[in-house]
């Protein structure tokens, strides 16, 4: 299983980067990481004529905390957000969830931003991406442009990406203080894609009742489904027994129709989902600091 | 004799090379001027090839040879067929590459040669083959239907082979008893999954007329005698490896492949090395698999739950070919009555072709099913009459006074199925000690009063072992006391290196590590068939030790007639041979090898040290006397065993289902078994811990989706789940040892054990766990969304 | 705004790599694969080749002392880099490495083949966690898989090669 034939670059700069994607369009592939990409050209179920290596761009490699969220460059691998002091302390939820990744092997150079652009319904990071309301910057040789979560993800592998443009950065909200997070998947082996995953995020107000509410899955739709229904339910609520039935009774329906596969029918993912919100609620509401 | 190496954990000899990576696989040969295959495989399951235009790859720079089956000459014949039966009255071997038909996705249909395996692969790309869809066989259901397609249009039905055997009289015992139950089981399609793929590398030398191949085998003498027979060349003059083998599991012994034939062919072809090395999206759709069978199942028993007589029907899948004849299911047929006295039983199997990869065995070979089978009846046995599993097992347990048992069946080496010795009750005794089986009832209970439901499993086997028809070793030892050894079966992994050198540290009085053992050379051993059915250490195993009890002999004839002492008050201890009371006098092992040999002279110290003891003079008459059986310290010797020998084995485990998604995790897994004396323990538990691990895989994680067109939906490692250490738990191993009478080192096979009662013990557990739901397991292997299922079903009603 | 030189594709580029501390110099294809560049261009065959797409870790390497799938790694993104791979962990003395001693002893390896692998991620696995649980351990090691041990005997010889390398460690540092 050998790549086939293609043109390689390997720029220094941003700019030069982004001359040569707008040069040539839809025939580059953006190689970062290359843990989704390799294996799809050693299967040769992908063939760019050309792939521009952007893990020399120096300018991309930052985490950096800014008002109101944590802005992550393009080259930051995975593995340096987990071991990273400042996300461990100010966005642990991010660890979190990295840290279901696949295997270390994995997250030793697969990176954050990376995982965002290939957009694999199943992923870890555009599902917390999304439940937290984040935003991704996009660029090109001409323009730039953010783009908010929730529009960025459109299909199976499919992101609101245009030709010529590429992802340098993306941005994680920060969770507010007081807020109990958690964030967890069913999977059949350690470090598999997930049948179903769940990252949720609930503030409590001052009298202890949940104020806001935030929970995505991953692994029901073609893309990372912020369920604002479930959301609506828990608003109000302490997260009794009977609001978790209630909310993993409608997470049961935001499981999108067509989601069999060889792993899991719908109708189980729709059990599994029922399940994990109930747990994902039950955890994140735990760890809340009122 | 005492035994100093035989029994001891000793550590592997051939470790600190592996460990280094200084291993030799077949993708490691490197050979100057070497060139590289890739093979172009059908993507359809049953279709008429249209046309092939290979031009365009022909003319790609890089390329130098693409063959078709139109190439091929007199090569294009179907493969030999490798164990004939009268029963399998269709046979069916495949063509190296396919001429004018394709039967299951992945079947070799073009072959390319290039300057690497990049260029290789692009060729593949430009290689335009024009199919004709042809509807296709994709399951058994399907193969037996009426008016199913055919799988080969001159196959009627799809039926390959039909076997009927009873023993006693079940029909009598059915008509009269007081329980009977029928029930269906399933076991579906599951493959070995080494880490190492496939592979050939093949030299052709003209100037000797020699072919030389490393291949990645079980069986590498067959292999030679098929390649000098094909290519009309003297065995002398084919010489075949097995390397370093990464895994083998079964599904590397073949003969042939169609890639050990095209690569030499190739070879030729080009008076260049061609080196092809397969990799794992071939591996899936083109090395052997193996599982899948239907069981339609009649039990009768009485009162007191003992087994009355069994009737058992059952089709089994052989996939697009039948390279290696019904041996699987045979074999299941053979091994289902288990370690239970039944003396009534009617089996019935159709073999059956699909538009799928064929089918040869797999670790276990056909038992995991039988087990399955036979296990699940103990179970609802013991349901039915409100016993417990475990003692409705041992009324019905043959007793180790009852032995050698004959089951009434011929054997998959056309031997009777004849039980040698075992004692199951002891075995049963020893895994309820490493699971606290009697207090686990208060465990369970506990666990339900928190809402989690926790099962305990068991699952019984018996196990054919160490079948023939013969292997061979030889052992020699050289002028500076090195002792070699070698024989024709392979190695991948069981530590031969290191047991067959205890076998022969312990005859010639040296330590392992002394001891060279070469497996798998046609060119350092020439007669044998290889490793397979766990069979390597009973049967080469015994050659191995009458060829060094040979040596041993010999040595100790020579150093009498130096010593001029009896050959019964010889010794040989740490590496030196001397009368018994006076050992200060003694020769080392080399010296007595150079005086073994009247022509070799002794240079150096050996010389000094020869003429200082003043030993006797060579007697009158002939320098080398006919008794003394040649010159040196060498001997070769051949065991062939008169039957089958059977090993067994009895698991456990413990495990937890969460009710609410179908996920199961284990909390306690126990193996107990039984392979007669043990060479090598840690070896032995080694064997046993991987054997469970691919059980667990089959009957939880792994199985193989064919959809509707006779593809596999899942052909990779993220879809096709291999249990990694986060998924297999701990085992506890504890032995039980009842020697064979049959060979002179009282073993019986080891290599498939683990994997066999784990499909069976799972399960059990299974329904344990859920019994509240009364759910009843019959199918494997399952995945957490098909136990949802069955327990909904269940709560449903 | 001035137009940037962009840098030329290529289907060849020269690298330079370090491999176990040794410096390499080489024109490679740019589609060749980390572990086909290791094995056939360098001839450090100890890195094996299982699955090619990234699951079963027989290919991992060290890349500056991480843990990586050299399978799906391009030779050309290993420009200027530090890999170590298997053939890199015996001493120069060529006594066993402690993790490659521990595997010996306590029969952590049967067929050999994914075993440089698991070596290689237990080397940076300890390095990250002197102290692994066995649970731990068997979570760390899920990127490998084993086909011949059922990881019993692995996890075994993990917690020795801990035990020691911590026990040799307190003694460096008490010097």
């Amino acid at each position: 299983m050998k790549p086939p034939r293609f043109q390689y670059a390997a720029p220094r700069l941003l700019d030069e980067a982004l001359t040569l994607l707008d040069q040539y369009r839809e025939d580059v592939k953006i190689l970062a990481g290359g843990q989704s990409l390799v294996p799809l050209l050693n299967m040769r179920l992908a063939g760019p004529s050309y792939i521009v290596d952007i893990n020399h761009i120096s300018e991309l490699q930052y985490i950096e905390p800014e008002d109101g969220y944590l802005a992550i460059g393009a080259t930051v691998r995975q593995r340096q957000v987990e071991r990273s002091a400042l996300v461990q302390e100010q966005l642990p939820m991010l660890v979190e969830a990295v840290q279901h990744i696949g295997h270390m092997q994995i997250r030793n150079r697969g990176t954050v931003v990376g995982s965002i652009a290939h957009a694999d319904p199943a992923a870890e990071l555009p599902a917390l991406l999304t439940c937290l309301n984040g935003e991704v910057l996009v660029q090109s040789a001409n323009s730039e442009r953010v783009i908010k979560a929730e529009e960025f993800f459109t299909g199976y592998l499919s992101t609101a990406l245009e030709a010529g443009e590429m992802l340098t950065e993306v941005r994680f909200p920060w969770i507010p203080p007081q807020a109990g997070w958690a964030f967890m998947e069913f999977a059949r082996r350690s470090g598999d894609y997930a049948l179903v995953g769940a990252a949720a995020v609930l503030t409590p107000a001052l009298d202890d009742r949940c104020m806001v509410a935030h929970i995505a899955y991953l692994g029901i739709a073609g893309a990372p489904v912020r369920a604002h229904a479930v959301e609506d339910v828990l608003v109000g609520t302490m997260l009794d027994d009977a609001t978790l039935d209630s909310a993993a009774e409608i997470a049961r329906t935001v499981v999108s129709e067509d989601m069999s596969d060889v792993h899991a029918t719908t109708e189980y993912r729709r059990v599994l989902t029922a399940e994990l919100t109930r747990r994902v609620l039950k955890a994140a509401w735990e760890r809340r600091q009122p | 004799m005492a035994t100093r190496w035989f029994g001891a954990p000793v550590q592997r000899i051939e470790d600190p090379r592996l460990l280094r990576g200084r291993g030799s696989y077949v993708d490691d040969f490197d050979l100057p001027e070497m060139l590289h295959a890739a093979f172009l495989r059908s993507t359809h399951a049953r279709a008429r090839i249209v046309n092939i235009d290979v031009s365009t790859a022909r003319a790609l720079p890089g390329v130098h040879l693409v063959l078709t089956a139109a190439d091929l000459g007199e090569l294009l014949e179907p493969s030999p067929l490798l164990v004939p039966h009268h029963a399998l009255t269709q046979p069916r071997t495949q063509l190296p590459l396919a001429q004018d038909e394709v039967h299951y996705v992945g079947e070799t249909v073009a072959m390319v040669v290039a300057d690497d395996r990049y260029i290789a692969e692009d060729a593949l790309d430009l290689i335009d083959v024009e199919y004709e869809p042809l509807p296709v066989v994709h399951s058994l259901e399907v193969a037996v239907a009426q008016n199913a397609p055919l799988v080969h249009a001159d196959v009627p039905g799809n039926v390959a082979a039909h076997l009927v055997q009873t023993v006693g009289d079940p029909d009598a015992v059915f008509a009269t008893a007081p329980h009977v139950i029928r029930e269906s089981f399933v076991v579906d399609r599951g493959a070995a999954m080494p880490m190492e793929c496939r592979g050939v590398v093949a030299r052709w030398d003209s100037h000797e007329g020699s072919l030389t191949c490393w291949i990645s085998t079980q069986g590498p003498i067959p292999i030679r005698n098929g390649l000098a027979a094909i290519f009309k060349l003297p065995e002398h003059k084919v010489r075949v490896t097995a390397p370093d083998v990464g895994g083998g599991f079964g599904t590397k012994i073949m003969m042939f492949y169609p890639e050990e034939i095209l690569t030499p062919f190739a070879a030729i072809q080009l008076g260049r090395p061609v080196k092809w090395i397969e990799d794992r999206r071939e591996h899936f759709i083109s090395a052997n698999q193996e599982r899948s069978q239907l069981h339609e199942v009649e039990y009768a028993f009485d009162d007191q739950g003992i087994l009355l007589a069994v009737r058992d029907k059952f089709l089994h899948d052989t996939g697009a070919y039948t390279p290696y004849g019904i041996i699987v299911p045979i074999i299941t047929a053979c091994t289902l009555p288990g370690p239970y006295r039944l003396k009534n039983y009617y089996s019935e199997f159709t073999v059956l072709y699909t538009n799928k990869v064929p089918v040869s065995p797999y670790r276990g070979a056909g038992r995991p099913h039988a087990v399955f089978v036979m296990e699940r009846i103990m179970d609802a046995i013991a349901r039915e009459l409100h016993l417990d599993r475990a003692e409705v097992r041992s009324r019905n347990f043959i007793q180790p006074d009852e032995f050698p048992w004959d089951v009434g069946l011929v054997y998959q080496d056309g031997g009777p199925t004849k039980y040698d010795s075992g004692d199951y009750q002891a075995g049963l005794d020893k895994l309820k000690t490493l699971l606290d089986y009697d207090n686990f009832p208060v465990m369970q209970a506990e666990a339900r009063k928190q809402g989690r439901y926790l099962g305990l499993g068991i699952g019984c086997y018996v196990e054919g072992t160490g079948i023939g028809p013969y292997e061979g070793a030889q052992v020699r030892v050289e002028s500076d006391g090195r002792v070699f050894a070698s024989t024709g079966i392979t190695t991948q992994g069981q530590a031969h290196f290191t047991t067959f050198a205890q076998i022969v540290a312990d005859q010639l009085g040296v330590e392992p590590k002394d001891v060279l053992v070469t497996t798998g050379d046609t060119q350092a051993f020439n007669w044998g068939m290889g490793t397979y059915a766990s069979r390597a250490a009973t049967v080469a195993g015994s050659a191995m030790y009458l060829a060094a009890a040979k040596v041993r002999e010999k040595t100790k004839q020579v150093a009498a007639d130096l010593f001029e002492a009896s050959p019964d008050d010889i010794e040989l201890a740490d590496g030196k041979v001397f009368v018994r009371d006076a050992p200060h006098r003694a020769l080392t092992l080399g010296q007595v090898a150079i005086s073994a040999n009247p022509l070799r002279y002794a240079y150096g110290e050996n010389a000094r040290k020869l003429m200082s003891m003043k030993l006797a003079g060579p007697r009158p008459g002939p320098a080398l006397p006919p008794e003394r059986g040649g010159p040196g310290l060498e001997a070769s010797e051949f065991y062939s065993p008169p039957h089958a020998s059977f090993a067994s084995g009895i698991h456990g485990a413990i495990i937890e289902v969460d009710a609410k998604t179908g996920m199961v995790t284990f909390i306690k897994y126990a193996a107990v078994h039984d392979c007669g004396k043990v060479i090598n323990p840690v070896v032995v538990e080694g064997q046993v811990h991987g054997g469970v691990a691919q059980g667990i895989g089959g009957a939880f994680f792994e199985r193989l989706v064919y959809n509707d067109e006779g593809q596999i939906i899942n052909a990779s490692f993220m879809d096709y789940l291999l249990p990694t250490a986060a998924e297999v738990p701990p085992i506890a191993v504890d032995h039980v040892e009842t020697p064979s009478p049959l060979n002179p080192l009282g073993v019986k096979g080891a290599g498939e054990a683990g994997v066999i009662p784990v499909p069976a013990l799972f399960a059990s557990a299974i329904d344990d766990a859920l019994s509240a739901y009364g759910v009843r397991i019959r199918e494997m292997p399952l995945h957490p969304n098909r136990l949802f299922e069955l327990l909904q079903e269940q709560q449903g009603r | 705004m001035q137009e940037q030189e962009a840098p030329a594709f290529t289907e060849e580029s020269d690298i330079a790599v370090t491999v176990n501390g040794h410096h390499y110099e080489r024109r490679v294809p740019v589609r060749l694969l980390l572990s086909d560049f290791l094995r056939h261009e360098l001839h450090l065959t100890g890195t094996h080749i299982g699955c090619e797409h990234g699951v079963c870790g027989c290919f991992t390497v060290l890349l500056i002392g991480d843990a990586v799938r050299s399978c799906l790694m391009l030779a050309v993104q290993a420009e200027s880099m530090a890999i170590t791979t298997i053939e890199g962990m015996a001493g120069t003395n060529s006594d066993l490495h402690p993790i490659q001693q521990a595997f010996m002893e306590k029969h952590g390896l049967q067929c050999g083949f994914c075993t440089p692998g698991i070596i290689m991620s237990v080397h940076a696995m300890l390095h990250d966690k002197p102290d692994p649980t066995d649970e731990e351990i068997r979570h760390e090691l899920s990127g490998n898989i084993c086909r011949c041990t059922g990881y019993q005997n692995i996890v075994e010889a993990v917690k020795l090669a801990a035990e020691r390398l911590r026990v040799s460690q307190s003694e460096m540092e008490m010097d």
